[in-house]
């Protein structure tokens, strides 16, 4: 098939940024969009022009890596689908796609769709975990938790920490990814003992990196590869909120 | 040079515990004062970084990643082995550690793969402590499935994504320590070079893959757990950014390589669609537990599929050959890796291939959905359920234990695993070869450390399914943590390391001419166009079988490739930016080094073990042929120089506990 692309490029997160276009004769519908954006990188090169940068690596939906907004969708039209899995027989011939990198204050762009997405790093720094040293656990059948239990953490927990959230959001919030962690860690008896501070420290850094506010559009949720639900965030809320009024603790 | 394996005196499975009773300890006043690079957060970095950190070191940890939460550990499926016997089907760590050394054809030392295996319980303790959502069972307790080459069920597991909880674990763990200051974390920076003062590993060069700029970190030890080298094939399950060069740059400085043709090819992954592809999708070997292997007995029916006048519906079961359970009644589609990967392409070469290119076998579920499906009627208290209801259930269960694997299948090919039998054909998965380390995962260079993928230590020639996840963390949380203490222990007065000594002027000057060169050459090809090149040379030569003839031409084409690279790539761009074509032209540069040691080993062993099956040497049947007599060694290769011979050092591998048999699953 024949594409015409419209792909943001920006030389550095200090010089401007816009769209250019180009123009692909020979697309196989058995592509992906990452091996589509492969071909057209290889023409660049031949023609001894900068190649489009972009964050990619398993190529198999589980990273987190690849951060592109396509046809104003983070990871594109397909749902429950990154980037790297998106097919091109989901398009048609002819098609014009526009590519543009994930756009929050949070996550500056480093070159062309390459953001910096360390915020969530220090989100999950500030709190994150449970507080076990190496060597201190013990027998793992020790502590049963029921299976639905179980499988309810999971689902928060598939989280990859891509950013789509933040880049479907009109304000940019945080919440969803944030709130995936601590519902992960407070449904489980391991992690339910430092709940309190957890959300506290959390839900700090988040606000200090600068993400906006959920104001309930629940993008996030239609939009998250991995379809980690809005209820992880009504759960954050309740943490939280118990946490401040329910607690001595205060982070 | 003499290879001393290090491993402690006395029987097997005390060897660890009075190891740990006498090695020496630094004290916590001293550790404060010791610096400990880490370069990679995969499962071994990230384990040992945040424990490292957690014991009071201080800690610099290095990633090319944007995130540690992005290293390729997370893209491990089925699950993590462990000798817990929760199931109470006869494992103990002594069954772990006998599977491990023959499923690795005898070719590992005996004292680290059975330490291994005392530490695997740990991990599962450890890991659920972290918060890890291991699969339950209805009682609350923790559930397990078999993998290949083993007659236990001792995998635990999280769905299909065992790899990513592990390394969530883990990274959270690292946080943890990076929030409390005792491990500083260098994203986005990739290690160039070691740095060593009169011989030891002092220190690292490292490229700010953001500015380019390249900076100098100083320490008393340094430590890789930096992966495999799988990608040298190009098409592999590594991610695209997986690589050599950390390992490499050892080897330039000295450090031994061991058994680089040991490689393991993994028998189902989605098979190649077209020549644009990136990379091969895994589809978990616990696949195996419930999908039966096949391809038609009839060439005119694989002729038929391959034309696409025909799918695998269409073959009665008269006409199917269970290829795996027919040769291998024993152990049935759960045979080891290599054993089931060489029997698919025995299948394909003998023209019943499934697919276009006829490089396919069937992995079939439908017996899988009828036996689910029956029983879910029984347990629903429906007595004679219609044939729908009990695909309906059938398929649900299905679902419950495999649904995002079908969904990646689905995703990829854009066919229905549930209705229409999965194609697969093998991959380059993962390396046993590795860095030669010791007992105590140190380098023949005194203070470099190795873990994970990144070593060659337990696997031998073939890997059991669940062990990578369960090797790198052994190696992260509970061996090195211990055992970087022989090192250190004898460090406690040596200061602060400068890096602004003449060591590190030269290892940063040597960097910077490095990346010159490749930016000045300005040729007319790509960096991509080379390392496709040098993928299909390995693959064909140096891939699933092996011959003399075939590595020695091989070996031939590399070092051709090789001075073409040198003399005709293109790399846009310059060093002061963000620079993705810059990075991957220094990491195929030292692919193409690596893959001619990976030729001349495969070529120096003659005899066929495990992932390495050389032609000449098979049994009547075709099974692989070991040479103990000759062979019981591992082959360490040390680097001499841009044009010169390897050199070839052997350590001799003594079994004291178990019996070198021939292999046999059958």
């Amino acid at each position: 098939m024949k594409l015409t692309l419209k792909v943001w490029r920006q030389e550095s997160s200090n010089k401007k940024g816009s769209f250019s276009s180009y123009q692909l004769d020979d697309v196989s519908e058995h592509m992906s969009f990452l091996e589509m954006l492969d071909v057209l990188n290889e023409q660049l090169i031949g023609k001894k022009e900068m190649p489009i940068a972009f964050d990619h690596d398993c190529r198999e939906g589980i990273c987190g890596a690849c951060s592109m907004v396509i046809n104003g969708e983070p990871h594109g039209p397909m749902g429950g689908t990154t980037t790297c899995q998106l097919h091109m027989r989901h398009f048609k011939d002819g098609d014009t796609i526009f590519i543009e990198p994930f756009r929050a204050k949070a996550f500056p762009v480093i070159r062309d769709l390459v953001v910096d997405r360390s915020a969530f790093d220090r989100i999950i720094q500030a709190g994150g975990f449970v507080s076990v040293n190496t060597g201190q656990a013990q027998d793992a059948n020790s502590i049963p938790v029921e299976k639905d239990v179980a499988s309810e953490s999971f689902d928060a927990a598939t989280c990859i920490g891509c950013g789509a959230c933040v880049a479907a959001c009109p304000n940019a919030s945080a919440m969803l990814f944030t709130s995936a962690k601590v519902s992960h860690l407070a449904i489980l008896p391991q992690g339910s003992v430092e709940s309190t501070r957890r959300v506290q420290a959390m839900v700090k850094q988040m606000d200090e990196e600068g993400f906006g506010n959920c104001s309930n559009v629940t993008a996030c949720e239609a939009e998250c590869p991995k379809g980690i639900s809005v209820e992880n965030i009504a759960r954050m809320n309740r943490e939280y909120i118990g946490s401040v009024l329910g607690s001595e603790t205060s982070v | 040079m003499k290879l001393e394996g290090k491993v402690p005196p006395g029987p097997l499975a005390e060897k660890w515990t009075s190891y740990k009773s006498t090695v020496p300890l630094v004290a916590p006043n001293n550790k404060r004062r010791i610096d400990i690079i880490v370069v990679g957060t995969g499962l071994a970095g990230a384990s040992a970084a945040a424990t490292l950190g957690e014991l009071g070191y201080n800690v610099k940890c290095f990633t090319f990643h944007d995130s540690p939460r992005r290293a390729h550990s997370i893209a491990a499926q089925g699950g993590i082995n462990a000798a817990k016997n929760y199931q109470n089907d006869g494992d103990s760590v002594y069954r772990l550690f006998y599977d491990t050394i023959k499923g690795g054809d005898y070719r590992s030392r005996e004292g680290n793969v059975h330490r291994l295996a005392e530490v695997s319980r740990n991990i599962i303790d450890q890991a659920v402590a972290q918060g890890v959502p291991f699969a339950r069972d209805y009682g609350g307790l923790l559930d397990n499935r078999s993998f290949g080459g083993v007659q236990v069920s001792r995998t635990f597991y999280a769905r299909g994504q065992t790899g990513q909880q592990l390394l969530i674990g883990a990274y959270q763990a690292l946080s943890r320590q990076i929030g409390l200051g005792t491990v500083e974390m260098y994203n986005r920076h990739e290690m160039l070079d070691i740095v060593k003062i009169d011989g030891k590993a002092r220190g690292i060069i490292a490229r700010n893959l953001l500015t380019g700029k390249i900076e100098r970190y100083a320490a008393h030890c340094v430590v890789l757990a930096t992966g495999g080298y799988g990608n040298v094939f190009y098409l592999s399950t590594n991610a695209m950014n997986c690589n050599v060069s950390a390992a490499w740059r050892a080897v330039r400085q000295g450090a031994l390589m061991a058994n680089p043709c040991f490689t393991q090819i993994h028998p189902t992954c989605i098979p190649v669609s077209g020549d644009y592809q990136s990379k091969l999708t895994l589809m978990s070997e616990s696949l195996r537990n419930d999908g039966r292997v096949w391809v038609p007995k009839k060439l005119e029916d694989a002729k038929a599929i391959q034309e696409g006048r025909k799918t695998g519906l269409d073959i009665s079961e008269d006409d199917r050959d269970y290829y795996l359970e027919r040769r291998y009644p024993a152990f049935g589609n759960l045979v080891p890796r290599d054993v089931a990967s060489r029997a698919a392409k025995v299948a394909c070469d003998e023209g019943l291939g499934v697919s276009p290119t006829g490089l396919a076998v069937f992995l079939d579920f439908s017996d899988a959905i009828q036996r689910y499906g029956k029983s879910a009627a029984n347990v629903q208290g429906v007595h004679n359920p219609d044939a729908a209801t009990i695909v309906q259930l059938g398929e649900k269960v299905v679902e419950e234990k495999y649904g995002n694997l079908f969904e990646m299948y689905e995703k990829i090919t854009g066919e229905d695993p549930y209705k229409m039998p999965m194609k697969i054909y093998p991959a380059v998965h993962y390396t046993m070869g590795g860095l030669w380390v010791d007992y105590n995962l140190e380098t023949n260079v005194p203070g470099l450390f190795a873990l994970g993928e990144a070593n060659y230590s337990d696997h031998g020639a073939n890997r059991l399914g669940a062990s990578a996840l369960m090797q790198g963390l052994a190696d992260g949380y509970f061996v090195i943590p211990y055992t970087i203490g022989t090192f250190l222990s004898k460090d406690i007065r040596t200061p602060r390391i400068d890096p602004n000594g003449e060591a590190f002027d030269a290892a940063e000057k040597a960097v910077k001419a490095r990346i010159d060169q490749v930016l000045n050459i300005k040729g007319g090809q790509s960096v991509e166009s080379f390392h496709r090149r040098l993928g299909k040379i390995m693959w064909d030569y140096c891939g699933m079988s092996r011959n003399a003839d075939g590595l020695k031409s091989a070996r031939k084409m590399v070092v051709e490739l090789r001075e073409e690279f040198y003399r005709d790539v293109f790399v846009p761009g310059s060093n002061d930016e963000f620079n993705p074509e810059l990075e991957k032209a220094l990491r195929v540069a030292d692919f193409m080094e690596m893959g001619e040691v990976m030729i001349l080993d495969a070529l120096n062993r003659e005899e066929s073990c495990g992932g390495h099956f050389r032609e000449e040497y098979q049994s009547a049947e075709g099974e692989a042929l070991r040479r103990d007599d000759e062979f019981a060694y591992s082959a360490a290769w040390e680097y001499t120089g841009w044009d010169k011979e390897p050199v070839l050092h052997k350590e001799e591998l003594i079994f004291e506990n178990v019996e070198l048999k021939t292999r046999s699953y059958k």
